[in-house]
């Protein structure tokens, strides 16, 4: 059987522009929330995000680096956040010389939850100002959600499986599970899979915003208003970014003395079949899509000695610890389970592969991060080592990285340290 | 340089991300600038905004080298 390993990570975060930075301020607990700065706030309810910063800061990001001119101009920031973290990937591995023959075996599997809201907002307002003979040549393809894999397939001259999964925030898990899948599968040798997202614009705040999903209560303390598992907690904060990983077949890493980080060892989907943005109440999609992943990777509760939560600082947090306890058992036989949306805020599509990239460095370091801000633990959460404030050592030989979605698409990813 | 002359170029240097010194009135969009056929609706667009005049697309069409644009926007801006 065709083994899946990683064996490349690339990172855009609000804590960091690369893998090293985010990861470095991640366990020492900083926070990458902030008030909005993109854009005039006053009539938001929600006025506090987790924003890229700009290439001043000292974690900003310069899409000069890895991102032609004219790109930058054309498409959407969620594709420049996609084609930086498919290159730091690319260059991480050291593919960045692969022959003609080896292109055609390596893909592309990077989506998006929404896309390019900002500039199909911006476009509207030229739309309806100057009408259509103003609206930009390059307004669709530099909207579309699989123009992160198109771009990074153009740039990078990469002829295998082109795919783009779009499954809200469940996406970049699905991306990862599903381009594991194809190097199983023998479609692909090398696959570049993650999830981008950008939407922290007037239309995309204010649209989950009235959805009740953001939280509105701590515009003036943002670096404490992410706190899953918080009794204190009361709706999520908007992230933006990307994550891409290289995935490759076991051997053919090996043949190259390939750097390799993790084995890609479960994967595991399944529907709520309940609301469009809530979760079933007793978590049953969850349970279902983790218990598939241990399955898939034959390994025992006892064996995850990590779970990267999905974690959102909303209700929803007890629902899946609820659900993860009836998988792992009521003390998640000794797994520790943080949130690190508490430190990022929610990178939506983006989020399943930031947190896998995270999954997969608490096995390279043998640390696990913290959940920032968990001052009260809400009930439920007795028992259970959800790493409040601090990160800490131990031992990671396999984490799971859980992802749930609007319309109720769940996936999980487990990562096994490889002997 | 004519002042119609200055401005194209400014504006094919901010679309295109070339040099300057590049953007002759004998270079090509294409061969020379790196544009494609998107880049150069786009151009269209902004030389409309920025001269008030209007290109119709079998004019735009013809244009072909930045020189092609300055002429005529020289020869039918208001």
């Amino acid at each position: 059987m065709r083994r899946v390993v990683v064996t490349g990570l690339g990172l855009v975060t609000p804590l960091g522009a690369d893998v090293e930075t985010t990861w470095s301020n991640l366990i020492a607990g900083k926070s990458g929330i902030g008030p909005i700065t993109r854009f005039d706030v006053s009539d938001q309810k929600a006025k506090i995000a987790g924003e890229v910063k700009p290439a001043d800061h000292p974690w900003g990001f310069d899409p000069n680096k890895r991102v032609d001119f004219k790109v930058q101009r054309q498409v959407d920031p969620f594709i420049v956040y996609a084609i930086d973290a498919a290159g730091q990937a690319i260059e991480d591995a050291g593919l960045e010389n692969m022959t003609d023959e080896e292109k055609e075996r390596a893909g592309v599997s990077i989506g998006s939850g929404i896309g390019g809201l900002p500039g199909i907002e911006s476009e509207s307002l030229v739309l309806a100002e100057k009408g259509p003979g103003r609206v930009s040549p390059h307004f669709v393809h530099g909207r579309l959600i699989n123009l992160t894999s198109g771009q990074v397939s153009i740039k990078y001259g990469l002829m295998g499986p082109n795919h783009s999964v779009v499954t809200a925030c469940s996406t970049g898990a699905h991306s990862i599970g599903d381009a594991a899948r194809m190097i199983k599968d023998g479609d692909a040798d090398v696959m570049l899979a993650g999830g981008a997202e950008s939407t922290i614009n007037p239309i995309g705040i204010a649209g989950f915003a009235q959805a009740k999903a953001l939280n509105m209560s701590m515009n003036d303390q943002p670096e404490k208003a992410s706190r899953p598992y918080d009794k204190g907690r009361d709706g999520f904060v908007m992230g933006e970014g990307a994550g891409v990983i290289v995935l490759e077949e076991y051997e053919h890493a090996k043949a190259r003395g390939a750097k390799i980080y993790a084995e890609v060892v479960g994967y595991g989907l399944s529907g709520d079949a309940y609301h469009v943005t809530a979760p079933h109440p007793e978590g049953r999609g969850a349970e279902l899509a983790m218990k598939m992943a241990l399955r898939k990777a034959d390994l025992q509760p006892g064996d995850i000695d990590y779970v990267n939560a999905h974690g959102t600082s909303t209700m929803a947090d007890t629902i899946e610890l609820a659900a993860a306890k009836r998988v792992l058992g009521d003390d998640l036989s000794g797994a520790s389970m943080s949130s690190t949306k508490s430190a990022i805020g929610h990178l939506l599509g983006g989020a399943g592969a930031v947190e896998a990239i995270f999954c997969v460095l608490a096995i390279r370091d043998q640390v696990v991060p913290p959940t920032l801000n968990l001052d009260d633990p809400d009930e439920g959460t007795e028992g259970v080592d959800l790493v409040p404030h601090h990160a800490r050592k131990r031992e990671v030989k396999a984490a799971l990285s859980n992802s749930f979605g609007f319309g109720g698409t769940n996936a999980s990813v487990i990562f096994k340290k490889v002997d | 340089m004519s002042d119609t002359a200055d401005r194209v170029q400014k504006i094919v240097v901010e679309h295109l991300g070339v040099e300057a010194d590049k953007v002759t009135q004998d270079a090509s969009f294409i061969d020379d600038l790196g544009a494609d056929s998107l880049d150069i609706v786009e151009l269209v667009m902004a030389f409309e905004e920025e001269f008030g005049v209007e290109i119709p697309d079998d004019a735009a069409e013809k244009i072909a080298t930045v020189g092609d644009a300055t002429k005529y926007i020289e020869e039918h801006k208001g």
